[in-house]
């Protein structure tokens, strides 16, 4: 019981940690809440479907294709529906979530809605302590992790890196000192779908995949980013982290614990804001006046 | 003039014209009001009568939206909260306690209220996004609980066998459309009004309110309370109208549509997302007629959303209105846009424009 809560947590954590990393990237760079984000996420994992099971490609070339798809399609969305209205924040939001609704349609007409399985990448288990472990499920691990450490590289370690956390931290001063913000925020929006999508590539095996996939994640990913404070990275890995956890053990010790999962995830984020209202690791934002 | 009626009918409609058939868009509103009201003489049948009812409910719960987010700023990921709880409020107590529907949804109202000013005290000391998506979480919250009590709540499949609140169709319509005409003319006047002119400031800037010496708690509270009592007034008119309540009423799905109608017809309007409701429900229901089109219906609806907001970032209703008024310049009074001169002022309304003679004094 222990080790299958210390298991589920780390592995859904990590998962919540790549989708509320991006998330929260692109919240803090260009003040989209991107309502779209885990519809990304969603049509990586039905591109990685049609690419593994009807073209009948290896793993890692539909993984590598559907990643590189779904940001392709990510950065032309930004460009045609998203940075035309980038002035009037109401009609970024709407056009976020008519772009989630959209996505959600139209994989239900080419996929229907019934719930598709994929088989695992690798099979097999692993035993460690007594608790076995699909190799599926240690793969999606490894790559939260190695995702997360390149992520953690790019903007610590790399001029564009700095020119995003620039950006974040002041955008007109960013555009003044030379950097060109709107191609920083296109950067920033293909990386973080990127992550959505990698996110979506790795679990697809694990889950089922189905057009209305993206809400639940949608729901919980804002509130581990609440939770950890917009726009701040450690705070979204901490946050996942123990959403991950909570889920995991209300899941396991409560009775009729699945139905409340959900809504345990979510109060916590309310008591947590209660107390310090920027999240736990949130910068307070200037007055924007 | 010697008959007093006809005198009387005379004023009316010398203040009809000179007040309201002088600029289009109360003209607009007008012929809206006497359609609600007329409808059913053209005799629909029951599927028209069905779409117009929830028409009406929806336009509620977008204006009451409209007040918290439009005008007060604070704008709300969760609204179908207060719709649910007013639905299942209503419900409740009207089959749990066998009281009279009317009781029920009054109920209901003040269920919905209070959770209003619960969520709003919970979320004063949040701002911006992240009130918005604090708030999206509390109705998920509900829903969780409700499916964890299935024996009190109904689970999954709601609450049913609800009465409805008069027994005739038409009747029905009639509660539901007067119902809709008063809480969203009554939520347009407490949005015109000193109270509206606070909230506009606060979402401006709330640091500046407070400075000039107005308790803003307590107005952000009144926000909350105002919108949720007027959204639970509409959960509880659909519960009595669908005979039941499910968690439907509680969705993340029906708070998105809320905040699409509300932006897509202009926020801080109280007309706009109004417009909205009234234009967007039909189309989809209509759309649902078609075989091959029903199954697009959501797709051609968001793709419609979209488009229009392509072209019109700031709301329907907001583009529209600018398109057939002007504002005078000096009085800050609106005109019909091919006016040369303002009616009031007489000042020219375009660069070029002669004045108009100045009017003797009246």
């Amino acid at each position: 019981m222990l080790q299958d809560i210390l298991v589920t947590g780390l592995v859904n954590g990590g998962v919540y940690a790549l989708l509320a990393t991006g998330f929260s990237l692109i919240f803090g760079v260009a003040r989209i809440v991107n309502i779209a984000h885990t519809a990304f996420y969603m049509m990586a994992a039905y591109c990685f479907y049609g690419l593994l099971v009807k073209v009948g490609l290896g793993v890692v070339p539909a993984a590598v294709l559907a990643v590189a798809a779904v940001t392709a399609l990510s950065v032309v969305c930004y460009r045609l529906v998203i940075e035309p209205v980038r002035q009037h924040e109401a009609a970024v939001l709407i056009s976020t979530i008519a772009l989630a609704l959209i996505f959600q349609e139209v994989m239900l007409l080419a996929f229907g809605g019934s719930f598709l399985g994929i088989p695992s990448a690798v099979e097999g288990v692993v035993t460690v302590a007594g608790v076995s472990i699909p190799y599926q499920r240690l793969l999606i691990l490894v790559v939260a992790a190695a995702v997360l450490a390149a992520v953690w590289y790019l903007l610590y370690r790399t001029r564009l890196g700095l020119a995003i956390r620039a950006t974040a931290n002041d955008l007109e001063v960013a555009n003044l000192m030379g950097m060109h913000v709107h191609r920083v925020a296109m950067a920033t929006v293909a990386i973080s779908v990127a992550l959505a999508a990698i996110a979506g590539v790795a679990v697809a095996p694990v889950f089922v995949v189905d057009p209305f996939m993206w809400l639940a994640p949608l729901v919980t990913v804002l509130a581990i980013v609440v939770l950890g404070g917009l726009g701040s990275l450690k705070g979204s890995l901490i946050g996942a982290l123990v959403i991950g956890y909570v889920e995991a053990l209300t899941v396991f010790l409560l009775p009729k614990g699945a139905y409340l999962k959900g809504a345990v995830a979510l109060s916590i984020m309310v008591v947590v804001l209660l107390a310090r209202p920027e999240g736990l690791f949130g910068v307070a934002f200037e007055e924007e006046r | 003039m010697a008959n007093p009626v006809s005198f009387a009918a005379f004023r009316a409609w010398v203040n009809l014209r000179n007040e309201v058939l002088i600029l289009p868009s109360r003209t607009l509103a007008l012929a809206w009001t006497a359609g609600a009201l007329l409808l059913p003489v053209l005799q629909p049948g029951p599927y028209v009568l069905r779409v117009a009812v929830m028409t009406c409910i929806f336009a509620i719960l977008a204006a009451s939206w409209d007040l918290l987010s439009g005008y007060a700023g604070q704008v709300n990921f969760g609204h179908a909260l207060f719709f649910g709880a007013g639905a299942y409020g209503s419900s409740l107590v009207s089959l749990r306690l066998g009281l009279s529907p009317w009781i029920g949804m009054a109920c209901g109202a003040v269920v919905a209220g209070a959770v209003g000013l619960a969520v709003g005290y919970l979320c004063l000391r949040l701002r911006g996004s992240y009130l918005s998506l604090a708030t999206l979480a509390f109705p998920l919250i509900v829903i969780g609980l409700l499916f964890a009590f299935p024996e009190f709540s109904g689970g999954e499949m709601g609450v049913s066998g609800v009465r409805s609140l008069v027994v005739s169709r038409i009747a029905n319509y009639y509660v539901v459309a007067l119902g809709m005409l008063v809480l969203v003319f009554g939520l347009w006047a407490v949005a015109d009004s000193q109270f509206g002119l606070v909230l506009h400031a606060i979402r401006d800037d709330e640091v500046a309110v407070r400075a000039s010496g107005l308790n803003t708690t307590r107005y952000k509270l009144a926000a909350f309370g105002i919108s949720a009592f007027t959204a639970g007034i509409a959960g509880g008119l659909y519960a009595h109208f669908m005979r039941g309540a499910g968690p439907s009423t509680l969705e993340t799905a029906l708070s998105f549509q809320v905040i699409i109608w509300g932006i897509f017809g202009g926020v801080a309007t109280i007309y706009g997302p109004v417009t909205a409701v009234f234009l967007l429900y039909p189309f989809t229901e209509w759309l649902g007629n078609f075989r091959t089109l029903g199954e697009l219906r959501l797709l051609i609806f968001a793709v419609v959303v979209l488009l229009v907001l392509l072209f019109m970032p700031r709301g329907i209703a907001p583009w529209v209105r600018d398109k057939i008024e002007t504002e005078c310049p000096r009085c800050k009074q609106r005109n019909v846009a091919w006016r040369d001169s303002c009616r009031l002022c007489a000042a020219p309304l375009r660069a070029g424009a002669p004045a108009a003679r100045a009017q003797s004094p009246r």
